[in-house]
């Protein structure tokens, strides 16, 4: 009797010519399969089985990476959100002066972040500057710039004495400074006297009465500076005297008290120091008035930009310094 | 009050201050540097100090030391001073004071 050959869904690629060998009823009436393809039914089915086993890991493995994904996505956003916050927050302090208890944890690092937005800021209007003086502007567009830029030294000087309240030593330690800057570090700042020295020679041709002017007006400054240095001095030496005075007191409890007292007397010394960067503060900006009402509007374009060159000059030189090779 | 105005008005240049106050001595050595020697007056070495430190607050003087006298008149503090010397106003002064020659 010829056998029924039942179509079999076989995934194999190999022809194998056991699969021309039908399958033939037994006495039982059931089909059955020689052994070749009793084992290839296993096979089938074992890789079947396999098939289904990967599919299904790779479900869960797409699954959890899906839920790392969204769960990143979460975390992001909350630290979005939160940046934000604390911008608005940074700037709320930054710009506001009662905030003393604020800023005294993070007034170095406000301060530093607004000086260099205002570094930024003056660099750009410098370039603006230059590029209006060397495309040959009139007076009047030169004068609108440099006054601009003359006011825009107000922002820092206001922005110096609140961070002078807020941290003192910071502010004299000139860190937030560069250290080729620093070199030249007086009083929480640079020198007047020196930068009119500098410019002198940049701004020719000068009237006789400019050059007096501006002689007389280094002489000034720096009659100030030597000043309010030993003012500094003075004050130093003090402290210096009121500290080594406590330390001749042995441990009694009256010798206690008066050591106490000692250290409120230094620290009363201390606080005077604000005052100091203040006047020194306030010497750099009056200086830098003064040069303006001397020079005409074109003069004081060239102080402005010269200043500017040497100053970007000192900061690259302090990028070179921390980028040297060391042995 | 009498006595500060008494005191500003002997000399040419006249200047209150504390010991304990380095500004004082910053403005003191800027005037010695020009050549001014102006009459010094420590408020709290004197008997009555403590009046005429809240006289010369009454004028305005803010803080109440240095306070700067040029022929009698009040000039101002430290800041007044330190400006007045870059626009070359207060050599003006001195020298309209008879304080200076130069």
């Amino acid at each position: 009797m010829m056998a029924n050959v039942s179509p079999r869904t076989d995934t194999s690629a190999d022809g194998d010519i056991d699969d021309k060998i039908p399958a033939f009823h037994n006495s039982d009436g059931m089909i059955v399969s020689n052994a070749s393809e009793r084992s290839r039914d296993q096979k089938t089915l074992r890789r079947l089985a396999q098939n289904r086993e990967a599919a299904r890991k790779s479900r869960l493995r797409k699954k959890a990476y899906v839920q790392q994904l969204e769960s990143s996505r979460m975390q992001l956003t909350q630290l979005e959100q939160d940046l934000q916050r604390a911008r608005q927050q940074g700037k709320y302090i930054s710009s506001s002066g009662d905030q003393s208890q604020s800023m005294s944890g993070n007034g170095a690092l406000a301060f530093d972040v607004e000086y260099a937005r205002w570094l930024e800021e003056h660099t750009r209007r410098a370039n603006e500057l230059r590029g209006a003086v060397n495309a040959h502007a009139g007076d009047a567009e030169l004068r609108i710039i440099v006054d601009g830029i003359l006011t825009h030294y107000d922002d820092i000087y206001r922005i110096k004495s609140e961070a002078a309240k807020a941290d003192v030593f910071h502010i004299l330690s000139g860190m937030w400074k560069t250290p080729a800057e620093r070199c030249f570090l007086w009083l929480g700042g640079f020198r007047s006297s020196e930068l009119l020295k500098l410019l002198m020679s940049k701004l020719e041709p000068l009237t006789e009465q400019q050059m007096l002017a501006i002689t007389n007006l280094q002489q000034s400054s720096q009659q100030a500076e030597d000043a309010l240095s030993q003012g500094m001095e003075a004050l130093q030496q003090s402290l210096a005297d009121t500290l080594a005075g406590s330390l001749a007191q042995s441990n009694s409890p009256g010798n206690v008290a008066s050591y106490m007292g000692q250290m409120a007397m230094a620290m009363g010394k201390l606080g005077t120091l604000e005052n100091f960067i203040c006047q020194a503060d306030n010497l750099r900006q009056q200086t830098f008035q003064q040069l303006h009402r001397i020079l005409t509007t074109r003069q004081s374009a060239r102080a402005v930009i010269a200043i500017n060159d040497y100053f970007s000059r000192l900061r690259a030189l302090s990028s070179l310094w921390l980028a040297r090779p060391r042995e | 009050m009498d006595m500060v105005i008494d005191l500003a008005s002997k000399k040419a240049a006249v200047i209150f201050t504390k010991s304990s106050c380095f500004m004082c001595h910053s403005i003191k050595a800027l005037f010695y540097d020009l050549g001014a020697s102006p009459a010094v007056h420590e408020l709290d070495q004197l008997t009555n100090g403590k009046e005429m430190e809240c006289a010369l607050q009454r004028l305005g003087c803010n803080p109440s030391v240095p306070a700067v006298f040029i022929g009698g008149k009040y000039i101002g503090s430290a800041k007044d001073i330190i400006s007045l010397h870059v626009d070359g106003s207060l050599k003006e002064k001195l020298i309209e004071a008879k304080a200076i020659w130069f």
